[in-house]
């Protein structure tokens, strides 16, 4: 069952519609048909973030296709994502275009 | 071309209504208990309380004027009684003017200090609605392509389930809607702060470019005339708690009512909108019935609002449809709610099954299909200020 949803198919989080645990599947529907499948490192709070894949420090993190952040350390696949690891970063907004991964 | 059609009022001026309503209209404060008055008299008249027309310094009675002016011209208005008081900044003739600029459609005039007080001129305005309704109920609904919609978007009440559903799934009929060489509006300024960079990243043109980021600027700007910082704090805390993280991811969740399309043009408040030009975006506040006011004022035949924890704002020119994705505020707001969009997050439907099931409903919508801030009569309505008034 879908616990959790992408919303586009470039980004690397998906959000949880549910509160998730540690260890639990995360499973998504995928924009192209089919699932995404990973599993929770962390405890995830409803409607927050959760890496799809391992994000550097320095990457950008991407939802909704646009980058909402540069993660501010490294950040490893179904960690959760929020301020204390992702912060908005005005310098990168001219410069930077969003390169398609799915 | 889209093959989807639906039945609206073809009127003299090429553009086509979805609603054929009489408009009464308050060229002043002075003149909308009249004019609310004689609405309320004859069936098939509608109008709305506007604060404005008088006490204002031109450059803030521009806004409101064109405001009047684009009610006036709304396709879904058959024909137009003009009432004013007689000494107010916003002059009858002034106001049918600026309605002449826009269209030639029936209008009468009544001005309550020439015919003598309130009761002779609610009298004498009564017997002009009654004539303006006789000529609309000869108008035929006949077939339209959606092409000839002009579609306002707009976000109120927002809640997580906002961003992550239904307005993914109005950036959807948005794209489908231009895709079909229709019009469709993203409005709100103050919400776009954040994702400015990217709306203008997206422009056909650098000048859009251009246009977007002033009107972001600008607000900031005016904003901070009062002291004020529209960027401290945002997102607030309630919005982290929420699982918002920064300011470009709440700005994304909210511009997402607009798709994927290019941003083909920016139109000041009220400015006439046109027929098949793809998306656009108008300055407006974040207000909801001042946001809602502008597109419709534009030209917008039909208003999609997306919400989370449910909202009333109607509009007396058109229909505000109101979509949550939010399957509790569905079940305990559904007076104020026509679509129950949490598929889009919990399935079982696909994002591109509810979007055919959404453009069903605003064809039926568009046939004549009441929504629900009409069935309640719902009309709130803010024109904004550029100015105190003096």
């Amino acid at each position: 069952m879908r616990n959790a949803v992408i919303i586009d198919g470039r980004d690397n989080v998906v959000v949880a519609i549910y509160p998730l645990k540690a260890g639990d599947e995360v499973t998504y529907p995928l924009p192209s048909g089919g699932e995404g499948h990973l599993t929770a490192s962390q405890d995830i709070p409803l409607f927050h973030k959760i890496a799809r894949s391992d994000i550097r420090r320095g990457e950008l993190v991407v939802k909704y296709g646009e980058f909402i952040g540069q993660a501010t350390c490294d950040i490893g696949q179904g960690d959760h994502v929020h301020t204390q690891n992702c912060a908005s970063t005005d310098d990168l907004k001219d410069s930077q275009e969003v390169s398609g991964h799915e | 071309m889209s093959r989807r059609t639906f039945m609206g009022y073809r009127r003299a001026d090429g553009k086509v209504g979805i609603r054929n309503h009489v408009l009464i209209l308050p060229t002043s404060i002075c003149a909308s208990d009249t004019t609310n008055r004689i609405a309320h008299a004859v069936e098939g008249c509608v109008s709305f309380h506007n604060q404005n027309g008088c006490s204002q310094v031109d450059i803030d009675r521009d806004v409101t004027m064109d405001a009047l002016a684009g009610f006036a011209a709304s396709p879904n208005i058959y024909g137009v009684l003009c009432v004013s008081l007689g000494c107010e900044g916003c002059q009858n003739d002034m106001v049918v003017d600026a309605i002449r600029a826009r269209t030639d459609k029936p209008i009468k005039t009544l001005v309550i200090q020439q015919v003598g007080g309130s009761i002779k001129a609610i009298e004498e305005g009564t017997r002009m609605a009654r004539e303006l309704v006789a000529e609309a109920d000869a108008c035929m609904r006949e077939e339209a392509n959606i092409s000839e919609l002009i579609l306002g978007t707009n976000c109120g009440g927002s809640d997580p389930s906002s961003g992550l559903g239904s307005n993914p799934l109005i950036g959807e009929v948005s794209d489908y809607l231009v895709a079909a060489d229709g019009t469709s509006v993203l409005c709100e300024t103050p919400e776009l702060f954040g994702g400015e960079h990217i709306l203008a990243r997206r422009a056909a043109t650098k000048e859009v470019g251009e246009q977007i980021l002033k009107i972001v600027y600008d607000y900031e700007k005016y904003v901070q005339m009062f002291g004020a910082e529209m960027r401290e704090g945002n997102p607030s805390p309630g919005n982290m708690a929420g699982g918002l993280t920064t300011l470009e991811e709440k700005s994304l969740g909210c511009i997402h009512k607009a798709g994927h399309s290019p941003i083909n043009a920016v139109y000041g408040y009220a400015k006439q909108l046109k027929a098949h030009e793809g998306l656009v975006i108008m300055d407006t506040p974040g207000n909801d019935p001042s946001s809602v006011a502008g597109i419709i004022a534009g030209g917008c035949q039909l208003v999609v609002f997306s919400t989370g924890l449910g909202t009333p704002t109607g509009n007396a020119i058109a229909p505000v449809y109101r979509l949550t994705a939010n399957k509790h505020t569905y079940e305990i707001m559904r007076d104020n709610t026509d679509l129950d969009a949490s598929p889009t997050i919990y399935g079982p439907e696909t994002m591109e099954e509810m979007r055919d099931r959404m453009l069903d409903d605003i064809i039926a919508v568009c046939n004549g299909r009441k929504v629900c801030a009409e069935v309640l009569g719902y009309t709130e309505t803010a024109l904004p200020h550029l100015c105190n008034y003096m």
